[in-house]
């Protein structure tokens, strides 16, 4: 299948608010090569699953909701992680750069930093920075893949000027290690370009979608994070 | 003409003969700032607010009504004057002598006002008994002497739903405000003037018909003065300030609910106007922004104390006890200036002075060019307290101009001009059904409509049903007028509306408002058959009962052509199929696609369909998909509804929509900006209506408990959307928890 014209979505939700800024239409990709235990969307992993759809019908669905996305909002590319279909990626931004349409990137940032993604990067307004841990140990056992990939691709995203809005996901006892946050709070001051920093309270609303698909759910015995551990994260984020 | 109660009004033509929008369009001062001048309630206001909360909680012990008159027949004059605590009230006048006490109205039919007696343990009077059954004849007696036998198989086994032929129609909105800015002796004297005119060489029925009716107006005035005279008012003056404005509108308003109980008993567009007043005497320094607030707190007081008698199968039917005193607010005019006063914000402010409520029915008509301050303060509110709907008035305004008003939920009528022949709604779902039986129930097995050739083959063949189907629209829409007709011809003759009608022009335009329900529910049928494959399931009769869809195929809800074309189609034939038949009056034919709450009821009494919909489930209310059947977010519904086209559904497109605090955004202020977004696309796509529920915590306890009411309650948090129906009762319980802690 053309790599530049075909992908893979896995849904999309065109009245995105909490995915980037303002109202967005969000494009969610199929296939991920990390394992993180604690995936809500345990549905978008395998790439071999879901359907083909080609670049313009992906656009013309995403033209029709302009009216919604372009006063402050725009296009999100979620999944799954949408960088490991970066060829359509980058035909698609092409053509909403020329509708003046924000585009805005939801990744982990665990790939290696090749010349399309730099291509897509510079057509990309906003790449929102799933850190998975900020300890390279703890970060393999958690996700299958140790950490230096993601930072590596935030530093390129500062030196490169393209905005980076941060996000954690706060899992009790696993990823707000006061340690850890204090180290993610030096690793997030080195970088020039981060306007947000967003905490993301771990929920288990996607642990059913493990049990049908046949897969033992992990996380069971952790608890969700409630209103105190987001401020208490906040506090040592200082944010 | 001229009176000292319009100093300081600039004079137009509106002087010398009725037009109460040139008044506004002359008087009125736009407001383009935020909500920062509003004030709170005064002790005043919330000592009397507490009592009204008090009688509430009486009427809810009781068993939702308090107290019936059941030996008056309420007229505008029948009551002695009525308080709440008479000292505290600013804007005085009750239906009956007493608070919440409910009256009986039986010129609409006598039987339902027993029934409801009945049902809340009274007994109705044997004088009004004696009366009502053996002396005056009522609308529903005359209604049930002329409907035909087809006419009557439709209505009982729900082909035709809710028509008003027991009750009164409602969805008649006087100008209320000409009793403040005329006084009623200008309007009485106006009515003489076209009585006198009113004398053709062709003297005919129609003629008769008119001159006996503006006498009734005639007579409804003098009655609308005694009435107000009662409290200690002079009302054949015009009102001298803001505060008589309020008060002389209200009697307009409280004359017309003693008379009528109608379906929908709306009070039209108020606010704007009265904020002349009010600003006149802000102005001068006879009035303070603290006193402009109590006066508006009183008046919505006034109006949620609004009862009507009705029996317990209406209330199932539209959830509550409702009356919809809608009030329009905002929407621009047609010379580029917006309509929005200081006094819009002070009638939504009262859903924080009074706390939240459904009545009086606050409806903004939004326009893209509304000023930013309005738009964020109204979405505000709604998020505060899912209170507010929206109806498009970029739309509306072409058709209406720009002093219309909405009755009930969707139907916009120019104020004072024209009026509209409720005719309730058909059964669409039922319809399809009748098409593939050969015109009997899916249900009883009955012979409703004529017998004609029923599918009987195994798969359902998508021309072949379109074909059956379109003979039984046209045999639908026939019968369909042939009800309105008889049930308006009717309700003239028995129970005219005189004083609504007194406060309306002499000619006026008349519209014979038909709707459907179920328009999702045929639209997904039809994709069905043609995208997927039914097959066909009989009983030992050979009636079609059930349906199994092979394959899959696009459903209504999700922006995709390929669906909402059908649904889009069937908009168009049914209202066409409807234009063909003489009205009653000459009234122009319209529909609506609103169903209110009572998409329940009539799929309770609905088949199995061949979109896979189980009998006795739900329809979608009003234009809204089947719940869901929507997977694509939000915007793909609006998407999806906005096609539907108003100028083939000129009584209104009802969507009814359903979202929790967090999935409008992270902030407060994010959540106003998307609500104001949404609202801006929606509109500029010509949707027309919506109704906008943040879920708070109390809501999604009803949803877990009845999941059919919510359609698209969607639970989002980053990047992740669900059901909220479709989770487990536990995480149900988990994300009603989450609720909470959000909104403390």
């Amino acid at each position: 299948m053309d790599k530049k014209n075909y992908a893979k979505i896995h849904s999309i939700e065109t009245f995105g608010t909490v995915d980037g800024p303002g109202v967005r239409f969000v494009a969610f990709f199929q296939g991920c090569h990390l394992e993180c235990k604690y995936c809500h969307n345990r549905d978008t992993w395998d790439i071999n699953k879901g359907n083909y759809t080609s670049v313009d019908e992906l656009f013309s669905n995403i033209l029709k909701y302009k009216p919604y996305i372009t006063p402050n909002g725009g296009f999100t590319a979620s999944g799954g992680e949408p960088l490991l279909q970066s060829y359509f990626l980058i035909s698609l931004f092409k053509k909403l750069k020329r509708e003046d349409i924000h585009t805005a990137i939801d990744t982990s940032g665990m790939l290696e930093i090749t010349d399309t993604i730099k291509e897509l990067l510079a057509l990309t307004d906003l790449v929102l920075l799933d850190i998975k841990h900020i300890n390279p140990d703890k970060c393999k056992d958690l996700v299958g893949f140790s950490n230096e990939k993601e930072l590596a691709f935030a530093k390129y995203l500062s030196d490169n000027n393209i905005p980076i809005w941060i996000r954690q996901v706060i899992i009790p006892g696993i990823t707000d290690n006061k340690e850890d946050l204090i180290e993610l709070k030096k690793f997030i001051n080195s970088l020039k370009t981060v306007q947000k920093v967003e905490l993301l309270p771990y929920h288990n609303l996607g642990e059913y979608k493990w049990k049908e698909l046949g897969f033992e759910y992990k996380l069971k015995d952790i608890r969700t994070a409630n209103d105190y551990d987001i401020k208490r994260a906040k506090e040592i984020l200082n944010i | 003409m001229d009176f000292k109660q319009w100093n300081d009004f600039k004079k137009g033509t509106w002087t010398e003969s009725v037009d109460v929008r040139q008044f506004i369009q002359m008087n009125y001062t736009p407001y383009t700032g935020d909500d920062s001048f509003l004030s709170d309630a005064t002790e005043k206001t919330k000592k009397l607010w507490n009592i009204v909360l008090e009688l509430y909680k009486k009427e809810k012990e009781n068993g939702g009504v308090l107290d019936i008159d059941t030996k008056t027949v309420s007229t505008i004059t029948s009551h002695n004057p009525g308080y709440i605590q008479k000292d505290l009230e600013e804007i005085v006048g009750l239906q009956t002598d007493s608070p919440l006490k409910r009256a009986i109205m039986p010129f609409g039919g006598i039987r339902i006002v027993e029934k409801s007696c009945e049902a809340y343990g009274k007994k109705v009077d044997p004088e009004v008994d004696e009366i009502f059954h053996k002396i005056r004849k009522t609308h529903n007696d005359g209604v049930f002497d002329a409907y035909t036998a087809d006419v009557r198989a439709a209505r009982s086994s729900h082909l035709l739903t809710g028509l008003p032929d027991g009750y009164g129609r409602g969805r008649i909105i006087g100008d209320y405000r000409r009793v403040a800015l005329y006084g009623v002796d200008f309007l009485i004297e106006k009515k003489k003037e076209n009585l006198k005119y009113l004398d053709p060489d062709c003297f005919d029925e129609s003629t008769i018909r008119q001159r006996e009716e503006l006498s009734e107006q005639i007579q409804a005035l003098e009655e609308l003065k005694q009435m107000a005279s009662s409290y200690g008012f002079d009302i054949s003056v015009p009102a001298s300030n803001a505060k008589e404005a309020i008060q002389w509108t209200y009697f307009g308003y409280l004359g017309a609910i003693k008379e009528q109980n109608g379906a929908a008993m709306s009070i039209g567009r108020t606010s704007t106007f009265l904020d002349i007043y009010i600003q006149r005497d802000l102005d001068n320094g006879s009035l303070t922004e603290v006193e402009a607030q109590e006066l508006m707190d009183h008046f919505v007081m006034k109006l949620r104390l609004v009862r009507f008698l009705r029996t317990p199968e209406y209330d199932e039917l539209f959830s509550g006890d409702p009356v919809w005193v809608t009030e329009s607010i905002g929407g621009m005019g047609i010379d580029g200036r917006t309509l929005v006063t200081k006094n819009s914000f002070r009638i939504l402010h009262t859903l924080t002075t009074l706390g939240p409520a459904p009545e009086p029915n606050l409806t903004v008509l939004w326009s893209t060019r509304l000023p930013e301050g309005f738009k964020r303060y109204t979405c505000e509110m709604s998020i505060k307290t899912s209170s507010i709907q929206y109806e498009n008035d970029d739309l509306m305004r072409r058709y209406w101009g720009d002093d219309y008003g909405i009755a009930c939920c969707v139907s916009a009528m120019e104020i004072g001009k024209q009026m509209q022949f409720f005719g309730a709604r058909c059964n669409l779902a039922k319809t399809l059904l009748y098409a593939i039986n050969g015109g009997k129930d899916e249900i009883s097995g009955k012979q409703v409509a004529p017998k004609f050739e029923p599918i009987t083959s195994e798969y359902l063949d998508y021309n072949e049903v379109m074909e059956k189907f379109e003979n039984m629209m046209d045999y639908v829409t026939r019968i369909y007028i042939k009800a309105l007709n008889t049930i308006h011809y009717m309700h003239d003759k028995y129970s005219y509306e005189k004083l609504e009608m007194a406060l309306h022009d002499t000619n006026i335009l008349r519209t014979m408002a038909c709707g459907i329900a179920g328009l999702s529910v045929v639209a997904d049928s039809l994709s069905a058959i043609k995208y997927a494959k039914v097959k066909v399931i009989r009983n030992e009769n050979g009636l079609a009962v059930d349906y199994k869809v092979e394959g899959d195929y696009p459903k209504f809800g999700n922006d995709d052509d390929r669906v909402d074309n059908i649904a889009v189609d069937l908009v168009r034939i049914f209202i066409k199929k409807l234009s063909k038949h003489q009205t009653y009056r000459n009234a122009k034919t319209t529909m609506s696609i609103l169903t209110i709450t009572s998409n329940v009821v009539y799929g309770k009494n609905t088949g199995n369909t061949p979109d896979g919909r189980r009998a006795g489930s739900p329809f979608g209310p009003g234009a809204n998909p089947l719940h869901g059947r929507d997977t694509h977010g939000a915007l793909a519904v609006l998407n999806s509804i906005s096609k539907l086209p108003y100028q083939y559904s000129e009584d209104g497109i009802s969507y009814t929509f359903s979202i929790t605090p967090k999935a409008l955004g992270k902030t407060e202020e994010d959540k106003i900006t998307n609500l104001v977004t949404m609202l801006d696309g929606f509109f500029s796509k010509e949707g027309h209506h919506i109704n906008v529920n943040v879920f708070d915590r109390q809501l999604l306890i009803d949803a877990m408990e009845h999941p059919e009411k919510y359609p698209q309650l969607t639970i989002r948090v980053s990047g992740y959307a669900v059901n909220f129906t479709k989770l487990t009762h536990e995480q149900q319980l988990d994300v009603i928890n989450r609720t909470i802690q959000e909104s403390i």
